[in-house]
Formats: C-alpha cells, sequence, structure tokens
C-alpha cells in the first residue's frame, strides 16, 4: 500500500501547483484513486492501533482509557464522536472529541498535559497517538447521525460564537470561512469546496473526518482540519485545543446534523 | 509602512465608525471576539496578531455576512474607493509577460509554526485560486468569474484599463464585501506589479486574450 502511494500521487499531479493535465482526466484520475482505495483506507491500520492504545493500561497511574466518559457515560463510546462537541459538567466546558479525550489522559492516565500534545500531529517517522486514538472513536459513531443540536446553554453560546468566527473577516487576504466555503459548487483552483453553511454541505464534510489525506499521507483530525485552514486564511497559528476551534466545530456540527457518519474518510 | 497603512485606514474609515457607533455591539460579537482573540498561541509575534485586527470594511462585512445593507454598501464602496494609489509615472499597463507570473503564484504570506512559507517567498496575486484565465491553465478555480477574453471582450480603452487597475487595487470600491481580496490596500502587491496583471488582462497578445 504504502509503495502505491507516491506513483499515484505524482501520475495525478495533486497540490496546487498548475498542471498540464485536461481537467476531465485530472477528476478521473482522483475518482480511479478513490475506487482502488476503497477496500482499503490506510487510516483503517491507524483505528487497530488507537483500540489497542484504548485499551491498555497506561501512563503514571497505569489505566485504560475504558473509563473515559466521551458524553454518553464512562466507557460508552458508540455513537459519542457523532454527538460531539457537547457540554461537559465536571470540566464546565464545551469540549470536542480531542480536548476530551486528551482530558482523560491526563485525569485518568495522569499523563502531563504538555506530553500527550506535544505530538498531536504526526509528522513523517512520528507518529501520533492523538491520531489513532480520535480514529478509533469516531469509528464507533459509523453509521450513526451526526447529533448536536447545541440545546445547553453553553453550546448553543458555542455555536453562536464559531458563526461569529466563520463569517469574520481579517488579514493581508480579507479571509474569512465564509469566502472559501459560503457558497455552493464552487472550487479553489481544482479543490471542491462544499457549502459548510447548509446541512448538506457542512453534513458531508462533518460525516466523514476524522479522514486520510492523500496529499499529506497522513489521516487528520477535525483539529488539524481547522488549524489548516486558518494558515490558508493568512492568519497567526491558533493553539490547540483553543475555544475557537471548538466553537468552529459545535457550529459545523450543528449544521450538519442528521448525516450520517462516514469515518475514516478519504480526501485530497 | 506599517503606520502609514493604518493611518490610511483611520482616515479612510472615519465617516464609516460614526455609522458602526450607532449599533451597540450586542453582546455575543463582544464575547466571541474576546474568544477568538484568546485562541492563538501565545508565542505568535505581534506583528503576525496584527492580522487579526479588522478595519471598518472587515468589520462591517463580517457583522452583515457580506451582504450589508444599501448604505453601509455605498459608504465602504466610496472609502475604498478613496484608498486607491497609482504608480508614480501614472502608466497603469505594464508588461503582460510580468503579470502572467504574478497571477500565476499562489504561495506568499502563510505564516504559523506548522507550515510557513519560507522566509523571502515570492508573494503573488493568486488569481487563478478564484478565477479562469489563460485558456492554457486549466487548474483555476471557480469561487470569481472566470476572466478568459477579458480584454477582448471588454477591449482595451483607457477606461477598462483604469478600472481594472482600481478593481485589482481594491476590490471593494466597487462591489462592498466581495469574496476579492484587496491587493493594493494591503500592500500584498506593489502598484507596479499590478499595472502588469492589468497588461496580462488587457493587452490583446497576452495568452488571457490571444488564445
Ligand atoms: C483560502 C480558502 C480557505 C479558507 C479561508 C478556509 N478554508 Fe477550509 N478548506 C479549504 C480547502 C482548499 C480545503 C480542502 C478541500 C479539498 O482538499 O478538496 C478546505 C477544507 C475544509 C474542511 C473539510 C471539508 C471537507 O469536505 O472535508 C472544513 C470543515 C473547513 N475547510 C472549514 C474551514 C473553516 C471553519 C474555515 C475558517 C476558519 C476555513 N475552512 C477557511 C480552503 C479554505
Ligand atoms: C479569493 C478569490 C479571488 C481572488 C484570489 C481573486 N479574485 Fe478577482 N474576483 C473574485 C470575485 C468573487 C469577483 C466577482 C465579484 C466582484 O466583482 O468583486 C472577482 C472579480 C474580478 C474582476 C472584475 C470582473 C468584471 O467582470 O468586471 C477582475 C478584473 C478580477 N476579479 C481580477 C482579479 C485578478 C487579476 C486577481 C489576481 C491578482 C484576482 N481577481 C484574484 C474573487 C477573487
Amino acid at each position: 500500500m504504502s509503495t502505491r502511494l507516491p506513483a499515484v500521487l505524482a501520475a495525478v499531479g495533486f497540490g496546487l501547483a498548475g498542471t498540464a493535465i485536461a481537467q476531465g482526466s485530472t477528476m478521473d484520475e482522483i475518482a480511479k484513486y478513490r475506487e482502488m482505495l476503497a477496500d482499503g483506507n490506510p487510516a483503517e491500520l491507524l483505528e487497530l492501533k488507537g483500540e489497542s492504545l484504548w485499551k491498555t493500561p497506561r501512563g503514571p497511574k497505569n489505566a485504560s482509557l475504558e473509563q473515559c466518559d466521551m458524553g454518553l457515560g464512562p466507557g460508552k463510546l458508540d455513537g459519542a464522536y457523532a454527538q460531539l462537541p457537547r457540554y461537559f459538567a465536571d470540566t464546565r466546558k464545551v469540549m470536542d472529541v480531542e480536548s476530551r479525550l486528551v482530558h482523560c489522559m491526563v485525569s485518568l492516565q495522569g499523563f502531563q498535559y504538555e506530553d500527550v500534545t506535544r505530538q498531536w500531529f504526526s509528522r513523517p517517522g512520528k507518529e501520533s497517538e492523538i491520531e489513532a486514538l480520535v480514529t478509533y472513536i469516531g469509528g464507533k459513531s459509523n453509521g450513526m447521525k451526526i447529533d448536536v443540536p447545541a440545546r445547553h446553554p453553553e453550546e448553543a453560546r458555542m455555536a453562536k460564537v464559531g458563526e461569529y468566527i466563520f463569517y469574520r473577516r481579517s488579514g493581508p487576504q480579507d479571509f474569512s470561512c465564509a469566502i472559501c466555503h459560503g457558497q455552493d459548487d464552487k472550487r479553489i483552483r481544482l479543490q471542491d469546496l462544499g457549502n459548510l453553511t447548509t446541512q448538506a454541505g457542512a453534513g458531508m464534510a462533518m460525516s466523514t473526518w476524522p479522514s486520510y489525506r492523500v496529499s499529506q499521507g497522513a489521516v487528520w483530525t477535525m483539529q488539524r482540519r481547522l488549524i489548516d485552514c486558518m494558515r490558508q486564511a493568512r492568519w497567526p497559528e491558533p493553539k490547540y485545543l483553543s475555544d475557537s476551534v471548538i466553537a468552529l466545530q459545535v457550529y459545523l456540527q450543528k449544521t450538519a446534523s442528521g448525516t450520517v457518519m462516514q469515518t475514516p474518510g478519504i480526501k485530497r | 509602512m506599517k503606520h502609514s497603512l493604518i493611518a490610511l485606514a483611520l482616515i479612510t474609515f472615519a465617516p464609516l465608525s460614526a455609522l458602526a457607533q450607532s449599533k451597540p455591539a450586542d453582546d455575543i460579537t463582544a464575547q466571541a471576539e474576546q474568544i477568538f482573540r484568546g485562541s492563538f498561541r501565545e508565542d505568535n509575534p505581534s506583528y503576525w496578531m496584527q492580522r487579526l485586527d479588522q478595519d471598518e470594511t472587515m468589520r462591517l462585512c463580517s457583522q452583515f455576512k457580506d451582504h450589508p445593507p444599501t448604505k453601509v454598501r455605498q459608504k465602504i464602496e466610496k472609502a475604498e474607493m478613496a484608498s486607491i494609489r497609482y504608480p508614480v509615472d501614472g502608466k497603469l499597463i505594464g508588461d503582460w509577460k510580468e503579470g502572467e507570473k504574478l497571477a500565476a503564484v499562489g504561495t506568499g504570506g502563510h505564516i504559523g509554526f506548522i507550515q510557513p512559507d519560507p522566509p523571502g517567498r515570492v508573494r503573488g496575486g493568486n488569481c487563478y485560486a478564484c478565477h479562469q484565465l489563460a485558456e492554457k491553465e486549466v487548474a483555476y478555480g471557480t469561487i470569481g468569474p472566470s476572466l478568459q477574453h477579458f480584454g477582448k471582450l471588454r477591449g482595451n480603452t483607457e477606461q477598462i484599463i483604469k478600472y481594472t487597475y482600481d478593481k485589482i487595487y481594491n476590490s471593494n470600491a466597487f462591489n462592498a464585501c466581495t469574496n476579492m481580496p484587496r491587493f493594493g490596500l494591503h500592500n500584498w502587491l506593489t502598484p507596479e506589479q499590478i499595472t502588469h496583471i492589468v497588461a496580462f488582462l488587457v493587452d490583446p497578445e497576452s495568452p488571457v486574450n490571444k488564445d
């Protein structure tokens, strides 16, 4: 698997650089590529790794994560991802899957916050436990509908904050999320951009994360996705697990609610 | 440079702020603004953090989700029009070959710790991200209209040349809260670079019009 990826990538000519390939055939190549991967998403390996990380006693407290409460009660993972972010009474915070997972690794397993978040995303040769765990947790919601009604006042507030940020323009290119994601059927260079302000568009996007990103050769979590979009907006870098990124997820998951989860996805 | 830009913004937007202040920011806006500002890494240098500052146009466009009411729209357009600066020699049309290169470059201006652009990276207009231009470039986006045959269709009169320059310098002068960046206002492109891109769009010999 890993040896075929680069060859296909080169052939398809991924990336923002202009290519001389006729557009139709570029799209065909991507479709072919998707088909080829349909019976083997590289992220599935990561899902297995995540399962073992979840179940193995680890950390200073030598505990597994099996008592972690992702919102549906200790150890209840089925459908949990589809209902996140949500308000947690114990921390009095609205948390997304990643901030809750880190909370459990710190409180149940006794890890230091800095240690568990240091490798929050993988780099070549450096795997990320968080990516593996999130892929595993995401898989446990497959076939279930995204359900983030944001009824709790704190959740409702975060949904509004997320909507505010979505339309907030700044930076040397006057960008906001809405510039790139506020209309139907648009693309930037050759990348299709869904309309994240509609249920269909947000649903198609949110139901397929975490996702294996072919151009990166890695699984990306939603935190990684949104932090990179802020980079594309030419903004400074947000903190991992910051409230802005969580608020955007509440807004997007609320909009996407009703869409059936299908993770891990495969993306460009 | 920074200071003159800020000063410019202050002068330009003086009439707008009066308009904005008549409507008190609601509670959620203030909260959201605070949460947003507090979400960035402390080690972002302050000159990066300044990119989060909004001028009045950005603030109003955000407030109205890019659909400002007519009165606000007209005020924005007037203020933005007044911001446009021209090359010293007054020549608005440059070399289309230079413009062709600038239109294609999509890099530049990315900051942060994960994947910043290397220092000194050329900053281009990135026009293909949103527009179809020369026929041979098929990797174009569709956020903006196709500009293929722009000069062929619109001509290359003085009036069209000035409009094209002004539009690239400050897109909001014609269309408040458009998705197109204000390349000149932000000093993303210099007036001279803009004249080259104007030539790329209107020169009959440019691949935008010839092919
Ligand atoms: C300059 C354009 C640009 C801006 C601004 C931008 N994005 Fe993106 N976004 C992209 C691109 C390009 C992709 C990847 C699409 C692809 O690879 O096909 C993407 C992907 C996404 C996805 C995943 C979509 C999917 O279908 O899987 C989400 C969610 C998203 N962006 C949210 C945001 C949010 C929230 C913001 C504001 C903080 C934002 N983006 C700002 C360009 C942008
Ligand atoms: C982020 C997307 C984006 C980028 C990048 C962008 N534009 Fe635009 N552009 C638009 C949109 C949207 C419109 C239509 C709305 C408007 O008129 O503002 C537009 C309109 C225009 C028009 C007016 C067309 C007409 O029919 O009068 C011109 C000329 C133009 N763009 C040139 C450029 C050039 C040259 C560049 C590169 C330096 C560029 N644009 C970069 C989005 C973009």
